[in-house]
Order: structure tokens, then sequence, then C-alpha cells
């Protein structure tokens, strides 16, 4: 049945792939552990103010200003363009934390002529509450798939995605990590599309293996030219579905906007990322673990006898 | 089927497309989709009701009145304690144990736990099923009196809510002045009426601190003390409705209307009490944050103040004038306040977010231009390389982003956030997968030999299980975001949900008709390659 096709030797470069993810995790590790990252209100709790002006903002006459009348601990900065800036203020203990923000917005408004954009208060136990949400929901989500996948594949099958899946992650907040773009909410919610969009590839690829394993169960192929063959199948596929994902990514990213900008960068970096390890990663774990065709066709006969 | 989802998602997605919805589609229920507050521009507030001060108030006033019942009744005690919410009575020798109980249960049916603790030592606390009521009931009431409040700003379709046990949120579209509104719900003030204990001198009690069981001391505008007695004759919650004014005197003031119960009681006390002395008490209460051994509690006070004291000229019942107020906003404040209802428990802001309607509208002006202009690359791309099949993608696509308007306008609770409109351009991006997949298998057919026909018969067989494995781990994860995300996070969920689950019907379904009609009744095609 099969004809001629033109097949890559992806595996043959799996073991490079391996360490070098192996050396980028670390480095993302390093930097999450001793650098941290630059959390928005979001999850550090805190003020956040923006405001906007009909011509350049007076950055440094802001900054004099706060400083003067002890917001010394905020900091000011341009958001997205020179009219429009965005002052940040730790919480701080007192009688009427959330309304920090009406006071200095009075005060403000005594000495500037501006416009209100955005205020987002955040109180502590908030913040904490919204991190610990974030990890449970991203942790139960990964329980649910790995079952799920574990269900219709096979258990190594779902070792790699998660593998692949944990890569990608780790890599993408390595990268909030050391750029120390700001990590709020919506940068979790693109993390979690990321796994989303991963598993997607990643299943597309294993699908076509259990396949194949199946189709050459009588022809006793090896495992590794099977894989290179069922990855090379797939490989268009992979490449335009990720092609039309960074399309609108890039659209998102030039015209969405500063708020979104986090969200669409994070997505960005997930959907490369995300491409590059179920090719690598997932196919490499099957392969470490010593998967054969025998693994997958005896499952199913017993699923289907 | 596939004609009714088209008629019915082109249908029901045309409001959010028009500035003014025409009548016939109104007629059928059509509504444009519902904004996030980040689009429309507004206030959002999460508020944390304080519930363990509920109980432990609570708890004071029956340590009170059991001790006063006890008295009635000439149970005799040796000690009585008030700690940590539980009552320590010590009884006399000769009263028996069952007494207390008897009494207890006749007044307050099962609302305590009473257990003995040697033979005439009793320990009394609230029951844990009582407790939850009166949690239920404060966290309730709370939320009608800030619902009442809401409403007397005068804003469109607010939102005030229950959210989880000890939480409430309010939105507000359209709110500019956060300050005013921050006053409004954050605000506890109420009043109690009270009769100045008149047989005691206050200096000498101030000095010696040494004051009568049932009397307090307060201390009014001019800071000269005044004993006022423990017993309340009216509080807030017998007002029914309240008014500002001004009095002879140009005075602001307060006109105030009480209920049945609250109306017999004053009218009572006022008539024994005529030429004695009343006093009307202001009482606020403010929450705020203290490190109590390296942890933040927050701490609810309460500061009571004076605001009249006058002669009981006559009897008084139903309704009445308060003069002593600040200034006329405090009267106005404070007839809010009562009308509204009062609050069962103090509460204070745990998060805002506001956006202001220049935002607001640049946000749509942004999401619409990225999903514009994302679409239009899908679309130039898909064609290129696709071709004829392409084009059926295309339509599934714009298919697509229809569903998802028309099911985001008829879901009732359904929001359109700035995320949601980001997983509307995510599910763009991810929507032609599904036709990617089945197109690269029928191409893979037709290099393997098969006829047209077949090839698309077996690709989009083939094509299913991956599409359906795929879908579904992507839908898991959306699932747990709309579970545990907040806010935004659940109106990008949402979306995201919506986009594949119909992802899957235009991708497969709306695509597969259009291929057989084109090349399966057009006789034209059948020998022909196919364009794809």
């Amino acid at each position: 049945m099969r004809t001629i096709k033109i097949n890559y030797e992806f595996m043959k470069w799996h073991k490079l792939a391996v360490y070098i993810s192996v050396f980028l995790i670390i480095i993302s590790l390093l930097s999450i552990f001793f650098k941290g990252f630059n959390y928005g209100v979001d999850f550090k709790g805190g003020t956040l103010i923006e405001i906007s002006f009909n011509k350049d903002a007076p950055i440094d006459e802001i900054r004099d200003f706060l400083e003067e009348n002890n917001y010394s601990k905020s900091s000011v900065q341009y958001f997205g363009s020179k009219s429009e800036i965005l002052i940040r203020m730790p919480n701080i203990l007192s009688t009427n934390e959330s309304n920090l923000s009406n006071d200095l917005i009075e005060n403000l408004k005594n000495k500037f002529d501006f416009s209100l954009k955005r205020v987002e208060y955040v109180g502590a136990q908030v913040g904490e509450e919204l991190r610990d949400q974030g990890i449970l929901a991203a942790l139960i989500a990964l329980i649910l798939i790995m079952i799920y996948i574990a269900l219709r594949f096979e258990y190594r099958f779902s070792v790699g995605a998660i593998l692949a899946l944990i890569h990608d992650v780790l890599l993408i907040m390595g990268l909030f990590s050391i750029t120390q773009i700001e990590f709020n909410l919506s940068v979790f919610a693109a993390i979690l599309a990321v796994i989303g969009y991963s598993l997607n590839d990643t299943i597309v690829v294993f699908d076509r293996i259990r396949e194949n394993f199946k189709a050459a169960i009588i022809e006793n192929t090896n495992t590794v030219s099977l894989i290179n063959e069922s990855i090379s199948q797939t490989l268009s596929r992979t490449l335009i579905t990720s092609l039309t994902t960074i399309l609108v990514l890039i659209s998102l990213i030039l015209f969405g906007g500063e708020i979104l900008f986090g969200f669409s960068f994070a997505l960005l970096i997930g959907v490369i990322i995300g491409t590059y390890s179920s090719i690598y990663i997932a196919s490499s774990t099957l392969l470490l673990l010593n998967i054969s065709a025998k693994d997958v066709t005896i499952e199913v006969d017993e699923e289907k006898p | 089927m596939v004609i009714f989802v088209m008629l019915f998602s082109v249908t029901y997605s045309l409001p959010t497309f028009f500035n003014e919805v025409p009548n016939w589609l109104i007629s059928i229920n059509a509504k444009k989709m519902n904004l996030g507050l980040d689009l429309k521009g507004g206030v959002h507030f999460l508020m944390q009701v304080d519930l363990d001060e509920v109980i432990d108030n609570k708890s004071r006033k029956f340590s009170n009145d059991i001790r006063s019942q006890l008295r009635k009744n000439k149970i005799r005690y040796s000690s009585f304690k008030f700690e940590n919410n539980k009552i320590f009575i010590d009884l006399s020798n000769n009263v028996n144990f069952e007494e207390v109980e008897d009494m207890l249960n006749k007044n307050y049916q099962n609302t305590f736990d009473i257990k003995r603790l040697e033979d005439n030592k009793l320990q009394i606390s609230i029951s844990e099923n009582a407790i939850n009521e009166l949690r239920i009931a404060a966290i309730k009431q709370n939320t009608t009196t800030l619902r009442n409040r809401v409403n007397e700003l005068g804003v469109a379709e607010p939102i005030v809510q229950q959210s989880g046990k000890t939480r409430i949120v309010v939105e507000l579209p359209g709110v500019k002045d956060t300050t005013r509104a921050k006053e409004i719900i954050g605000a506890t003030a109420t009043l109690e009426f009270k009769m100045v204990d008149e047989e005691s001198d206050a200096y000498a009690a101030e000095e010696s601190e040494q004051i009568m069981f049932n009397s307090k001391l307060y201390y009014d505008d001019a800071g000269q003390p005044v004993l006022l007695k423990r017993n309340v004759i009216l509080t807030g919650e017998n007002i029914v409705d309240a008014s500002s004014g001004f009095d002879q005197n140009s005075r602001p003031s307060v006109n105030i209307t009480l209920d049945g119960p609250g109306s017999k009681r004053f009218a009572s006390t006022t008539e024994d009490n005529i030429g004695k002395l009343m006093a009307v008490l202001f009482i606020e209460s403010k929450s705020e944050s203290r490190v109590v051994n390296g942890e933040t509690k927050r701490v609810t006070k309460k500061y009571e103040k004076i605001i009249s004291i006058a002669t009981i000229q006559e009897r008084l019942s139903k309704s009445f004038q308060i003069t002593g107020l600040d200034s006329p906003k405090q009267a106005r404040d404070l007839a809010l306040y009562l009308r509204a209802g009062s609050m069962a428990a103090p509460m204070y802001i745990i998060e805002e977010r506001t956006v202001g309607p220049s935002l607001g509208a640049d946000n749509i002006e942004k999401g619409k231009i990225s999903v514009i202009i994302g679409l239009i690359l899908v679309l130039i791309f898909m064609t290129y390389y696709y071709r004829v099949f392409g084009l059926f993608a295309n339509t599934a696509l714009i298919l697509n982003i229809l569903i998802i308007v028309s099911v985001m306008s008829l879901i009732p609770g359904a929001v359109l956030t700035l995320p949601g409109i980001a997983g509307i351009v995510l599910t763009v991006g991810m929507a032609v997968d599904a036709n990617v997949l089945i197109f690269e298998r029928v191409k893979e057919e037709i290099r393997n030999g098969s006829t047209p026909l077949a090839s698309i018969e077996l690709g989009y067989k083939k094509a299913f299980s991956t599409i359906a494995d795929a879908n579904i781990t992507t839908l898991i994860a959306s699932i747990i975001l709309f579970i545990f995300g907040t806010g935004p996070i659940k109106g990008f969920a949402v979306t995201l949900s919506i986009g594949v689950i119909s992802s899957m019907f235009t991708a497969i379904i709306v695509t597969r008709v259009l291929a057989n009609i084109s090349y399966e009744n057009n006789s034209r095609f059948k020998t022909k390659e196919l364009s794809i």
C-alpha cells in the first residue's frame, strides 16, 4: 500500500534535542528560582493606575510628585506610548488601602490634566489565592489530560505528552523570568492555552504513530523509522496549523494593544516551543521508554476483541 | 441541519454587528452580545464579608440575653464568664441543671450546644448549625442591602452577587466616580436610640471608671462625658424609610419612618419617659489591617458618636425627625443607608478593577482590528494553499465565528471580555486545524492512488479520531480554566470552549457537505482532479 514518501530522519537528532531541552529547562529553572517573576498586581497584590495625557506625559514631574507625597514605593513607567503612564503601588497597611488609588488620583488631578483609563487593586490575600488557584488549575488540567491519553493510547504516550507539556510550560515561564516581562493573570491563561495547543500537536503526531504501529505489526519495521515516518506524514499539517495560529497571534501582538501583549507573546512563544516539543520531546520520550509496535496493537486488540 | 445552523447563527449574531437592533430581531429574542466591564468601562469590586465579626457580636449579645434571663427566672449562679464566644456558668448548689436547659430550649430552639462540665458548671456555645445559619443570613442581608444601595446610585444594569461563602461581587458598568461608589458600598453607618442614664453622675463615673453594669460611658460633641443605658430602644433595623431634609432652623435632618414593632416599642418607651433625655447614636464600623504576630489581620473598629441628645417632649411613634448631623451630605448619606437597610456584617473591598470608558472603547476597537486582520490573513493563506477546499474551510471558519457570536449572545451570563476576543482570535487560528488535518489526509489518499471521491471519504474518516482526541483535550484545558478562572480568564475560557465545539462541527460537517455538493452531484468534477 505505501508509496514513496519523503521521510526526514527526525529521530537521528533526538538525543541532541533532549540535551538542548534539558539545558534550556535548567536555565529556566535557575532563573525562576533565583530571579523569580515580575508578578503583576493580580498575583502580588497592590494597586495599578493607568492614566493618559493629551500630550507627552510629564513622567519626571509625576515621579517627583509621588516622591514628595509619600508614595515613594510606587513605580512609574510609560505604557504603550509616551502619552500614557502606568503607576504601580505595593499594598500598604492602612485604614483603607482600597482607597489609596482614589487619594492618589485626587492628588494628581490637582496638579496634572489627564484622564483615568484603568485602576486595578488586588488585596494581598486575593493575590495569593489567585496564584494558588492558578497552580491548582494547571495541575488538575495536566492530570486529567494524562488520564485521557492513557485511556485512549497507552501510558507511555501520556508520559511523553505530559513531559512535552511540562517542557513547554517551564520554557515559557523561564522566558518570562529572564526577560522580566510582567507575569499576570492573562499570561497564566495563555500558558493554559498553550497546554491545550501543544497537546493538540502532540496528539496528532501520536495518533499517526499509533496508526502506523498498527499497520506495521505484520511488516515488523523498526520503531525509529516508524516514528520518523509518522512525524514526516504529519509535518505539513503541523507547520500549516502553526503558521495560521502564528498569523493571528502576530495580528494580536501588533493590533491587540498593550494589555494583551503579555498574553499574545506567551502564546506565540508557546506555539513555537509547542510545535518543536511535540516533534522531539514527546516522540523522544516514546523511544526512551522503549515503545514498540507491539505495545499499541496488543492494547487495541484487548479493547476490541 | 447545516442550513438550519447557518440561518440560526447568522440571525442571532446579527444584533452584535449593528448599532441599532431591528425590531424583527428583537421579537425573536435576538440580543447583542453582553460586553464585559473591560470593554464597556465600569467598576468591579470584590467585597469580603467579615462573618467572624457577626458571630462574635451575636455571641456577645446572647451572653447578655442569657444573663438577664437567668436573673428574670431567678436562677442563681455564683459566676458567669464570657470567653472566646463561649459562656461559662457556675450555678448555685440548689439550682438544677435542667432548669437552665429548659429555659434555653424554650427561648432559643437548638441554637446552643450545652455542655455540663461538672455537676453545676455549664458551658454554652452557639451550635455549628446555628453558626452556619447566622453566616448565611448575614451574607444574604448584606447582599440585599448592597443591592438597595447600588440601586440608589442610578447605574444601569448593576450586578450584586454573592460569590463563594464569604464574598460579594459588585459590578457597576459605566461608573466613573469610583470614590463615591466606594463610599456608598463600603459604608456601614447606622443609628441606635438609647436613654441617657440620668441617675448616675457621668463625671464621677469617668473619674472612678466605675460604671453601673447597665450603662456605658460616651462623649458628646463638646467632649462632655455622658452615660447611656445599654438597653437599645431602636436600631437601624427598625427603620423602613428615611429621607433627608432640613428642620425649621435649616439644620440638616433625617426624617425617619419605623416599622410596626419598632413604632410600638418606641411609642411605649417615649410615653413612659416624657421629660427625660434620649440620645441618638451614629455608629460606623471601619475595617483596617494590622499586623498581629507577623500575620496581617483585618480588624473592625466601631466608631460611635452621639449626634443628638434631646428631652422627650411627647409620645413619638411611627415617624419623626432627627437632627444633629454635620452636613446636608451626611444627612443624605445616612438617609440612604437607613433606607437601604442595615449591614449584618462589616465588609471591605479586596479587589477593584476600574476601566475608564475611553479604554473600553479602545479595547473594542483593538479587538475588532486584530480579529479582522488575523481572519483575513488566515483566509488568504487557506485559499492560496488549498484552492477550492480552502474556500470550503474559509466558509466553515466564518460560520464558526458567527456561531460563537450567536451562542455568546444567547447564553445568559456569557460575557465578552478582552481575553474573550483573544479566545476568538485563537479559535480562528486553531479552527482551521481540523480542516488542515482532513485536507492533508485527502491529499495523501490521492497520492496513494485513490479516486477523488474515495479520497474525500477516507480523508474525513481517518482524520476524525485525531480531530476528536485533539479537541477533547483542548476542551478539558478550557473547562478547567472556566472552573478555576476568575473574571477575565473565565471570558477567555467561555469563547475558547464554544469555539472548540463549534469548530468541530463546522470543520467536519460543514466542509464535508460543501465538498460533497461540489464533487458528487457535479459530473464535470467527477473525472477531474480535486482542487486541493
